[in-house]
This record gives structure tokens, sequence and C-alpha cells, in this order.
């Protein structure tokens, strides 16, 4: 069944409010009025078109490709992979992912990060890559560590890379955190607990993949990201399953 | 299909290092051979060539200075490069660019051509305007919003979107006001995140 019509209706319950107060640059940074909600236009269900032209080999190897030659970055090395994934399980193939992630020790390199853990000089923190056909994906990395940042009084961030998605419309552009299972920082941050929905954040919490592993090398974690899911045409105007 | 077998991931704020990862450059970051998002359109788009610029403000009225920004257009004949983006474009043009907030003044702009009409959902024409989205710290979903131009007002006055807009006040919020800088079109668009004259955001 091809699927050519609206994209599902974000369902706003699973993601954070914009005004999240225990997230303070939240409070000046959220808009007051509702969204208007718009109907599928041209404009919505198109979006980017990415190709093998966008990245380079090696762009998806974290632990290479900021290191000296012959240096690897250090810490955990591990892998994250898994599939983009739509709504009704369908891959979404060859969209651009991109990460990025504090090192090790919990360090950006950014000029805005001041905390005093160290920088790894053979670590960047920065990985893309395509999906393949399958919506597969892939990324070798080390584990980033926690880090403290001004909220709260003691806030802490779990261990976490930022993962950006496009898909195949503008209207399933979507950014997020990957988190690590078992991590007992994730239900003591604020800017997780944005999320109101436990099952949600569950959703973005990687999973060990013992499968995936590389013994004597390197541990895995699967993370599947899904957009939203796309109506077919066919079925526009009548109630799903009629 | 009572319901969908899977729900979408949550979104997540992009954070204070979002340039890390987006535009790695930015912050002297120089791991990737090729940038993305800085060539709108390819040298052969037919077209106005213009500018947009801007800032984004926040509920104090402070400029954001680390957001980043996301536009998706058509070509100057109303076509996305994209399969189902309405007709053929220009080779080179892709019709997606980023920029970011400057870490000093905060302001964004992006050099691209104006874009033309495009299909509405029925029958009639959307106005020629560009899609934006807009992310940083504090901003827990990007915000989804659009660009009209002040010297399209026929085609805004019919525009679907735009007349979805009860008031008169809010829809002047989308419309970017041009100005003529050495003769290139230059169009100023501020966002306004929260408060006194708060930009239109849509669920799209
Ligand atoms: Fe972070």
């Amino acid at each position: 069944m091809s699927k050519s019509g609206d994209y599902y209706m974000r369902d706003r319950s699973l993601h954070p409010p914009a005004h999240t107060p225990a997230y303070k640059t939240s409070v000046s940074r959220s808009p007051r009025y509702d969204l208007i909600s718009l109907e599928s236009s041209v404009s919505e269900i198109t979006g980017p078109v990415f190709g093998h032209n966008d990245i380079e080999p090696g762009d998806n190897d974290l632990i290479y490709n900021h290191a000296a030659a012959d240096e690897s970055a250090i810490g955990q090395r591990i892998i994250l992979h898994g599939h983009v994934l739509d709504e009704d399980a369908r891959p979404v193939p060859n969209t651009l992912v991109e990460i990025w992630q504090a090192n090790a020790s919990g360090r950006y390199r950014h000029k805005k990060d001041s905390y005093l853990a160290a920088l790894d000089p053979n670590f960047g923190g920065c990985g893309r890559t395509l999906t393949g056909a399958d919506g597969s994906y892939s990324f070798r990395t080390v584990k980033p560590g926690a880090y403290p940042w001004p909220n709260g009084p003691n806030d802490w961030r779990p261990a976490h890379i930022h993962v950006s998605v496009f898909g195949a419309a503008w209207a399933q552009r979507l950014i997020t955190q990957c988190y690590f299972e078992g991590d007992p920082m994730i239900a003591r941050c604020p800017i997780v607990q944005t999320i109101p929905d436990a099952g949600a954040i569950n959703g973005l919490t990687a999973k060990l993949d013992m499968c995936a592993t590389i013994p004597f090398d390197t541990l895995a974690y699967r993370f599947d990201v899904v957009l939203r899911g796309r109506r077919a045409t066919l079925f526009e105007n009548r109630p799903e399953g009629s | 299909m009572a319901a969908n077998k899977l729900r979408e991931s949550a979104s997540q704020t992009a954070g204070p290092f979002l340039h890390i990862g987006l535009t790695p450059k930015a912050v002297g970051i120089a791991t990737f051979m090729t940038a993305r998002g800085h060539d709108i359109t390819g040298s052969l788009a037919k077209g106005t060539r213009i500018r947009v610029e801007g800032a984004v403000i926040d509920g104090t009225g402070s400029p954001v200075k680390d957001a980043l920004l996301e536009i998706w257009q058509a070509n100057a004949e109303g076509n996305y490069a994209h399969p189902e983006g309405g007709g053929p474009v220009e080779e080179g043009f892709r019709g997606w660019g980023r920029a970011i907030t400057d870490f000093e003044t905060g302001e964004w702009g992006f050099d691209t051509v104006k874009p033309g009409p495009t299909r509405g959902r029925d029958q009639g024409l959307q106005a020629p305007h560009l899609n934006l989205w807009i992310v940083a710290r504090g901003i827990n979903i990007g915000l989804n919003t659009r660009v009209y131009f002040d010297d399209e007002p026929e085609a805004n006055a019919i525009d679907p979107v735009l007349s979805q807009i009860g008031s008169p006040g809010r829809r002047q919020t989308l419309i970017a006001q041009k100005s003529d800088q050495d003769g290139a079109p230059l169009y100023r668009f501020d966002i306004r995140l929260q408060g006194k004259g708060e930009t239109v955001f849509f669920d799209i």
C-alpha cells in the first residue's frame, strides 16, 4: 500500500511541552500562544533529500574521525546502532542522521563549555551517516560521560548523545537525545523529565545489545528512532480500519 | 489498522552545543570535509537573489545567541527539490539551508532566491514563503514557522495558511519586511519566541 497522504498528527502528549519550569531556560524561550495546526501542503510533505555526496566514509566513526594517525579517542568503545522507522514500522531509508556528544569525561569540544573535565585531543564529538535501504544506521564512538550544568544547584545530565534526523518530509524533522539503559541519572534529569510520558522516555533509552557487541573490542547499544507515519491517500477521508 | 504500531520518538532540546553536530566548522571542528546547509540554491537557480535576516528574541527581549535555524523552500517556479515537490528544479538546487545565530549579536541570515508560489492543498496556490524551523537550548521541540514577503500583498491576501490566522497583528509576525541594500533585496524577519509580538508557530 503506497503512502501519499497527510502525515499523522503529531501526538503532543509524547513530547515535552514548550514551557517546563524545572528546565529553567525553557521559561523565556517557550511560546505562550497555542501552535496553529496546519493541514499538510506540499511544503510539509516534502523535505531535503540527502545522498552519499553529503557524507564521507568514516564520518560515522567518532573514535577515529577526529584522531591523529594511529591514535584514537579515549573512553569505552561502543557501537550505537538501530533503525529509523515511521509509526507504521516502515523503514526510513537514505535519511541523514547527525549526532554530537561530550567526550568520555563529559566535556564538549565547544568554546562555551567551561566544565573542568579534560578535552580529548583525539575526539571531536560529531558524526553523521545515511540510513540504509532498511532504515538502519550505525555509529562507532565512545560512551559519553555525565556532566554538570547550570540549572538547579546540583544538576547533572545523564550520559547522552544528541541525535538529529530528517526523514522524508519537513513534517518528520526531529532532534532528540539518546540515553543509556540503567543510568540512574535519567530519572533525576530535568531535561529528560520534560517528557511527560514514561514510555516515551523509555523509547529514548538505548538498550545494551550483546548480539552486536564485538568480543574483546566494542560494546553495542541499540537505539531506534521513530518518525511520524503517513496516511495512504486512499483512506484519507475514511476512518482508519473501515 | 486501529492504532499506529509505534509511537514517534519524543523530542529533546538540541542544547547549547548543537553546533558541534550541526555546524561543526562554526566552533572550529574540522572533522568533516563537507559542510551542510550553506548553499541553498546552487549556482544555476533562476529567480531573484535575496537575503533574509533577523534575530531570535526571547521573552525577556534578549537575542538568543545559540539558536539554529533551517529553511526549506521551493525554487522560483514553486517546485521543491523532492520527488513530490511539484516539478523539476535547477541542477544543484536543494532548497534546504541551515544557519546559526551569531555568538555575539544573535543575528542570523540566509542568501537564497525568492521562492515562487506553491500549490495548496486543494486548487489554490500558497503565497511565496520559506518554511523555517528553530531549535536551541531551552526549546524542547523544534518550532515551525513560515516567512512570507511584504511585497506579495495580493498573494498573501489569499494564502490559505495566512488566512487561517484570525488576528491581523499575529498574521503580521509572518511577513518579512523588504528593504534595498545596494540594490539587492533584503528582508528582515525577527522571530519573537514569547510575549509581545510573539511569532506564530505551527503544528505542521
Ligand atoms: Fe548535551
